[in-house]
């Protein structure tokens, strides 16, 4: 599986795509790396199925053109472009077992059967389903379909992944297990990864690089640290994560709630702003406090549950403090 | 039959006095057949051993069984270049096909042979015409021969062979054939590999009701085929109206229904036959 050393790497190049007059995609520009792993993250109609799908060919590109290392591959059809997907509902071949499933694209290439069992068996172990060679898809359970179509897309070592939201059929246990083994999987044979979904604690826990698209745009792209970090602007800092935003002069911040500390009493000289407690959520690992500041704002906190635990009640008085760093300011207009 | 074993439902009870009903009148009649062909004209496998001993009653037989598979098979390939286009074409074409599959459902069957009559005849639209620009001197016999038995009976069962199959095709899931060619297979493997394996059980479906209701055709037959071509179906007819041998019109009716019991054991050896009548393929 080492074969794929030197290629994989995409460059999208001011790509448009129009249905009729709706502009479904919006002049993305965006350089991806051999070998990374890309979560494409957006609200629902943001674009990324359609993005994916000039990807792997199955939509034309109305404008703009996308390579792959370096060549223009906007003409070429979909069975052209080797570029392995994983399409959402899986898609397994229901007549065929497991076995065939996996080898189909090179028995389309009409590679030499030993040749095709040797690797078939390969793709088996690197997602473990070696007992279930001979099982028709219906057969298995959810999360084994989506490693028979990761086997599947795999298994002609394609330079480029496509996964349109892989996991959202299963439930939440089975996702955290099968993200584990994607990600497991990603590192071992290298592939470049481009990821649909619209969970960001899946993209936040996955990603090499996260593309926030909304209405066809691309908002912000970074590692996952940065845009939680500095989001630039509001959509991005909510969308990923929580976030307060403060207003000071004609300039926006925005707050993660938990990266502010409360304190009983107010009038503190270190406080930043003062308040009352409005309500008390628990959740467990956390609380979540919401805190009408004496400026009228809403303020989010999140408070580990061993602190303070007697003295908070709703209608306390309290103090709000966060480092300087903590308040990131927002660009947008 | 095996569904039936599974399936002992309260909600039988409701369909009980109805089910009564249909089997008292269906196998009753049925029975009564068979006996006939047994008993009449005398008991025993008289009627039976004629079909040893008659040249005539084989021919007849075969020349069925000829019939209908040629029919079978252009109807069926015929049919499902029909429902693929339906399938794969717009919207706005794919109403106005439907609504002329329909359409032709409505005509009567007399209506529909006879105008092949009027199209094929010797003095028909077509040969009128192309003696009249030169190109023949004789008129052509398509009609009141084999040939014009199959023009007609293809065309009548056309619509029959396309619903199984339309059926079949609306359900695929089209991601799958997109998953086919993203893996590098071209449309003609496409095609041969995931396509028509996944339309097989509508293709049989198709086969088996187009064969099925063949082998009992009688009008275009005994018009088209202008009393040269002799089906079973006028056969019995004729045994029972006008030489009253009832005896050997019950053998041959009792002949094919067994036949056609036959065809669907041998069939469910291969396959469900509960996903050929669009039940789930698990
Ligand atoms: N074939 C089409 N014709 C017209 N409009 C379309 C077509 N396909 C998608 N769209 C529109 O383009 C926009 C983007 O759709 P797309 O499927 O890319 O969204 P998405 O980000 O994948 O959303 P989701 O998370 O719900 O899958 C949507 O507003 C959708 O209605
Ligand atoms: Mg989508």
């Amino acid at each position: 599986m080492a074969d794929l050393a030197n290629t994989g790497s995409l460059q999208i190049r001011d790509v448009s795509k129009m249905f009729g007059t709706f502009r479904a995609v919006d002049g993305v520009t965006l350089d991806i790396e051999r070998g990374e792993f890309l979560t494409l993250l957006g609200p629902s109609g943001s674009g990324k199925t359609t993005l994916l799908m000039m990807i792997a060919g199955f939509l034309d590109i109305t404008q703009g053109d996308i390579a792959l290392d370096g060549a223009s591959i906007a003409d070429v059809p979909a069975e052209k472009r080797n570029f392995g997907m994983v399409f959402q509902g899986y898609a397994l071949f229901p007549h065929m077992s497991v076995r065939d499933n996996i080898g189909y694209a090179l028995s389309v290439r009409k590679r030499s059967a030993s040749e095709i069992k040797a690797r078939v068996d390969e793709m088996l172990d690197l997602v473990q389903l070696q007992e279930f060679a001979d099982r028709k898809p219906t057969q298995l359970s959810g999360g084994q379909q989506q490693r028979v179509a990761l086997a599947r897309a795999l298994c002609f070592a394609p330079p480029v992944l496509l996964l349109d939201e892989p996991l959202g059929a299963l439930d939440k246990k089975l996702r955290v297990e099968v993200q584990e083994q994607l990600k497991d999987i990603h590192r071992r044979v290298g592939t470049t990864f481009i990821y649909v979904t619209h969970d960001q604690e899946e993209a936040l826990s996955m990603s090499d690089r996260i593309v926030i698209m909304r209405d066809g745009a691309i908002e912000q792209v970074g590692t996952p640290v940065e845009l939680y970090e500095r989001p630039a602007t509001k959509f991005a800092a909510s969308f990923l994560g929580k976030s307060n935003f403060i207003t000071q002069g004609d300039k926006t911040y925005a707050l993660r709630p938990e990266k502010i500390d409360l304190r009983l009493g107010q009038g503190g000289s270190d406080a930043r702003v003062s308040g009352t407690i409005r309500s008390i959520t628990y959740f467990g690992s956390m609380q979540r406090i919401i805190v009408d500041s004496v400026q009228g704002d809403e303020i989010e906190v999140d408070i580990d549950v061993w602190r303070n635990q007697e003295a908070l009640t709703e209608g306390a008085k309290v103090d709000l403090l966060w480092q300087e760093a903590a308040a990131v300011e927002l660009h947008d207009t | 039959m095996h569904a039936l074993r599974k399936h002992i439902h309260p909600g039988w009870l409701i369909i009980a006095p109805l089910l009564v009903l249909v089997v008292a009148l269906y196998l009753g009649p049925i029975l009564n057949i068979l006996w006939l062909s047994v008993t009449d004209p005398e008991p025993g496998f008289g009627n039976y051993a004629k079909l040893g001993e008659s040249d005539a009653l084989l021919r007849i037989l075969w020349t069925t069984v000829r019939i209908c598979i040629i029919t079978t098979m252009f109807s069926v390939t015929l049919g499902y270049s029909i429902a693929y286009a339906m399938v794969h074409c717009h919207q706005r074409q794919k109403n106005y096909m439907l609504t002329l599959l329909l359409v032709s459902f409505w005509i009567s069957i007399l209506v529909r042979t006879f105008s092949w009559l009027m199209l094929l005849g010797r003095k028909g639209l077509v040969n009128v015409t192309l003696e009249d620009i030169g190109l023949i001197a004789e008129p052509i016999a398509f009609m009141r021969n084999e040939f014009g038995v199959l023009i007609g009976m293809i065309h009548y069962m056309i619509p029959y062979a396309v619903l199984p199959l339309l059926v079949s095709m609306q359900a695929l899931d089209k991601r799958v054939m997109d998953a086919s060619s993203n893996l590098g297979a071209t449309g003609a493997q496409t095609f041969w590999r995931i396509y028509l394996p996944l339309t097989t059980p509508g293709l049989v479906a198709s086969t088996l009701l187009v064969f099925i209701l063949s082998l009992g055709f009688y009008v275009t037959p005994a018009v088209l085929g202008g009393g040269k071509v002799l089906m079973v179906a006028e056969y019995i007819s004729v045994q029972l109206l006008v030489t009253l041998k009832w005896g050997t019109a019950a053998m041959l009716a009792a002949l094919m229904l067994f036949g056609v019991l036959a065809m669907l054991w041998i069939m469910s050896r291969f396959m469900k036959l509960s996903t050929v009548f669009g039940g789930a393929a698990r």
